[in-house]
């Protein structure tokens, strides 16, 4: 599942940028060192194959429905880890730009949601560690299962916490996981089996295909889980800095959330604590609140009685009038345009 | 969508975008900067704020009038979409029930107010998405990407993957119709036939990625991919820029929509 | 003027997996002569080709190219001398417009940008193809691809032209404008094609592949005219000789 930029907040959006593009900038180094140049062709080619892959629809067994293939575990087997998580990030920026599937501030986190787990996690400590070297049909089923399931479980609930830190949803945490994670538990499976079947079956028809095309891309490559683990390390202190930024930009808006947020005792209800606090830390960039304040309570004062809320509102009458006024002046602009054209 | 639409589809956009208007001469590098503020404006606006996002719009329909975009393609496109963020966004309303207005008897919750701005945040995130590229054509984007600082290694990509991509795409349509022909009640539809599909399609993928190399290596191909500039920034570009800016601000701090609500007020009396 | 002279001598090629494609062949291309390659399928007449740019390398014998013996080390200058044209036009159309698939070779050949837009110019002109200039491939035409193919070829000014196939995609008008180009280089041309009324029109010598070997040499009227080596060789009579 693509994260929407509707549902991603500045700084949650942020943060994944810089964590992919810094994977995308560091993994680009390292291939164009050991790279053999016949794999820039091919890293192309493949991206469109796993696109054009991707639009072909199957059914799936015993519920009818259609699935169809991600791809990333199927390219970090192919090209190995860092081709594999480049061609990976260009597939879905042409999916992003071409499709509208995930917005252009989510494409950071999806492209970590989708490349990362599966080229640096699933691959080389699920994949090829369950391997162990063989070539054999049912292992090699074995380990794309287990790999895919993961990998897609680790997407899902990154997507989940992204939307939760995001705080656009009302969702609660909890709720929002048991949605996704059983749904992508189901993806999971079905991805590992097409996984595992395409890989057989292109063994099968030409052997030395895959090992060479690895051997071309990954040579030398040493994982160490450190590394991964460290990376997550430094983008959780990179979330929690541009948070705190967030935060302390702007005081004012701060102050004011809080004030509301603590001063009224008919708020709307909130979910769990700390989306809550997370939420007014976050998305409040409030420069003037004592102009918005002041002019909510100015439209305020037009309404009857019975209809005036207790706590500032955020549908105004003059709100209202403005926003069918906007749209107006929008629309006749566009028609002129279209009118002067012809 | 089915295969064939979905081609079709991407071949519109792909057409769209290699126009000739006012818009697609303007410098990618310069688009592409203003849709990433554009989407950083409008997805930093706080969950209840409906009103102030109204005003954005106005860049999306400038767009498409001027670029001579048609609307309902576009509308299309992200209504196509728009599940998944509606899905999650739907729950608004009845998680956050807390009475925020009542308008003619009817109290309205101001999850209401927060589903709203996600489907608006959606409208327009969506459609400056598509529009980019309607407006400036794929290799316009990767050469804007590949000015601002992107791994040549990585546009590079992009590039052969959108030459590529019709190419692949005709590849597999050939076959997916080939299989219909020959299966009776779309017994080729389920998994197995489409490992045997993939994996023909992937072994024919590695042989033309063969021949592409050969073809290159042919040409003098040394490991440099290197793509003479093509553009410069021009008045217009900046002109077009800094306008983009200047409105973003203005749209984002002041209360456009309830100062003109105001303002009608006003005159009323 | 003797420099674009193309040799084999005795070469002998095997693929990795045994099959022997090349069995000991010898002959000699001088400047400005237009030499057809014809045979069955699987004669070898591909294999033949991808040597002539040092694509694969023989396994015995010599190739020889200008005044280079082809090896690894010699094979990059080579390739600026010989300019090969495929059969299949998406496979050597790459680059996201046309404009920069024919600036390809030229870059890479070392010229300033000036230079560059120069032959870019007109190698576009020389297929009557400038309006093209700024289209991605994937929107031309296969005439028009293949037009786009060999001014991408031409645009490094090579010695020796070589061709795969060349009218294997086009319709009759793209195919008589190919031929009614090939017509006016003077470039050494060696041109493999099943289209047997092609190489009678634009060439003048003609050498049958068979089996890894070549079995004749000679000129085109005459190959082409002798019914039962055409036949041999899973070939026809060309058309317009068929009518008599």
């Amino acid at each position: 599942m693509h994260m929407a930029d509707a549902l991603l907040s500045p700084a949650v959006g942020t943060t994944f940028w810089v964590g992919t593009f810094a994977t995308i900038a560091y993994v680009s180094r390292k291939l164009k060192q050991q790279i053999d140049d016949k794999l820039v062709p091919l890293m192309g080619v493949l991206g469109a194959f796993i696109f054009a892959a991707q639009m072909i629809n199957f059914t799936i067994p015993g519920t009818g429905s259609s699935g169809h293939l991600a791809g990333g575990m199927i390219l970090a087997i192919i090209l190995g880890p860092y081709a594999a998580f480049l061609v990976t990030a260009s597939v879905i920026t042409v999916q992003a730009l071409f499709f509208a599937d995930g917005g252009l501030m989510a494409l950071g986190c999806n492209i970590w949601n989708m490349g990362f787990y599966a080229c640096f996690l699933g691959y080389p400590f699920i994949y090829k560690p369950l391997l162990g070297g063989s070539q054999r049909p049912p292992r090699i089923f074995a380990a794309a299962l287990l790999s895919a399931i993961v990998v897609l479980q680790l997407g899902a609930l990154s997507v989940v916490l992204q939307t939760w830190l995001s705080g656009k949803s009302e969702l609660p945490f909890l709720t929002f996981l048991l949605l996704m994670q059983p749904i992508h538990l189901a993806i999971g499976i079905v991805e590992g089996f097409v996984t595992a079947g395409v890989i057989n079956y292109v063994r099968s028809a030409r052997p030395e295909l895959l090992d060479s095309l690895v051997a071309a891309s990954s040579k030398g490559a040493a994982y160490s889980l450190k590394k991964v683990l460290a990376t997550f390390l430094a983008l959780a202190i990179l979330m929690g800095g541009a948070l705190s930024w967030f935060a302390s930009a702007y005081p004012d808006g701060l102050e004011w959330a809080i004030t509301k947020t603590y001063g009224k005792s008919d708020l709307p209800e909130q979910s769990s604590g700390l989306a809550q606090v997370l939420d007014k830390i976050q998305g409040e960039t409030a420069i003037f609140p004592d102009y918005r304040f002041q002019q909510k309570r100015n439209g305020m004062k037009e309404l009857p009685a019975a209809a005036r809320p207790e706590s500032p509102p955020a549908i105004s009458v003059p709100g209202v009038i403005g926003a069918f006024l906007v749209l107006a002046i929008i629309l006749l602009i566009g028609v002129g345009i279209r009118f002067f054209r012809r | 969508m089915t295969f064939d639409q979905k081609y079709f589809d991407i071949g519109r956009l792909d057409r769209l975008s290699y126009q000739d208007t006012f818009m697609h001469r303007l410098d990618p590098r310069v688009k592409v900067i203003a849709t990433i503020f554009f989407l950083l404006t409008v997805i930093s606006f706080p969950k209840y704020e409906v009103g102030g996002l109204l005003p954005f719009f106005l860049f999306p329909v400038l767009i498409m009038t001027v670029g001579e975009i048609p609307v309902m393609f576009i509308m299309k496109k992200v209504m196509l979409v728009s599940p998944f963020a509606l899905f999650i966004g739907v729950f608004n309303p009845f998680l956050d029930a807390g009475t925020v207005a009542v308008i003619g008897g009817i109290p309205v919750a101001a999850g209401w107010l927060s589903f709203l701005t996600i489907i608006l945040k959606f409208v327009l995130t969506i459609s400056a998405a598509l529009l980019l590229i309607a407006t400036t054509s794929f290799p316009g984007v990767c050469h804007a990407l590949r000015l601002l600082g992107c791994p040549a290694l990585l546009v590079s990509q992009l590039l052969f993957l959108y030459r590529y991509i019709f190419v692949l795409m005709e590849e597999a349509m050939r076959m997916i119709r080939a299989r219909e022909i020959r299966s009776f009640g779309g017994r080729g539809a389920g998994i197995k036939g489409f490992v045997r599909l993939t994996g023909v399609l992937f072994l024919r993928t590695v042989e033309r990625a063969e021949r592409v190399y050969y073809a290159m290596l042919s040409r003098g191909f040394r490991g440099d991919l290197s793509i003479l500039k093509r553009s410069r920034l021009e008045w217009k570009d900046m002109a077009f820029l800094a306008m983009t800016v200047v409105m973003l601000i203005v749209f984002r701090y002041y209360q456009v929509t309830e100062e003109l609500g105001c303002l009608v007020q006003e005159l009323i009396r | 003027m003797s420099h674009h002279i193309v040799a084999f001598k005795d070469v002998f090629f095997g693929y990795p997996d045994g099959t022997e494609a090349l069995r000991g062949i010898s002959f000699r291309i001088t400047h400005g002569e237009s030499v057809g390659i014809v045979g069955a399928n699987g004669a070898g007449k591909s294999t033949l080709l991808q040597h002539l740019n040092g694509y694969l390398l023989p396994t015995s014998g010599t190739v020889i190219v200008g005044d280079l013996s082809l090896s690894r080390k010699t094979r990059q200058e080579i390739r600026k001398k010989v300019g090969v044209v495929f059969q299949n036009p998406d496979d050597q159309l790459f680059m996201p417009t046309v404009f920069d698939d024919v600036a390809f070779g030229p870059l890479n050949l070392g010229l300033d940008e000036a230079a560059v837009r120069e032959r870019v110019q007109g190698a576009l002109n020389m297929v009557h193809s400038l309006e093209l200039r700024d289209k991605p491939p994937h929107h031309l035409s296969s005439g028009q691809k293949s037009a786009v193919a060999i001014a991408a070829v031409m645009a490094m000014e090579p010695d020796i032209l070589v061709m795969d196939e060349p009218a294997a995609n086009l319709d009759p008008k793209s195919r008589r404008a190919l031929i009614n180009m090939l017509k006016t280089f003077k470039h050494s041309k060696i041109i493999a094609s099943h289209d047997l009324d092609l190489i009678l029109d634009v060439c003048q010598r003609c050498l049958v592949i068979k089996d890894g070997l070549l079995v004749m040499d000679g000129p085109v009227a005459e190959v082409l005219s002798n019914q039962a080596l055409l036949e041999e060789n899973n070939l026809e009579l060309p058309l317009s000789l068929q009518r008599g």
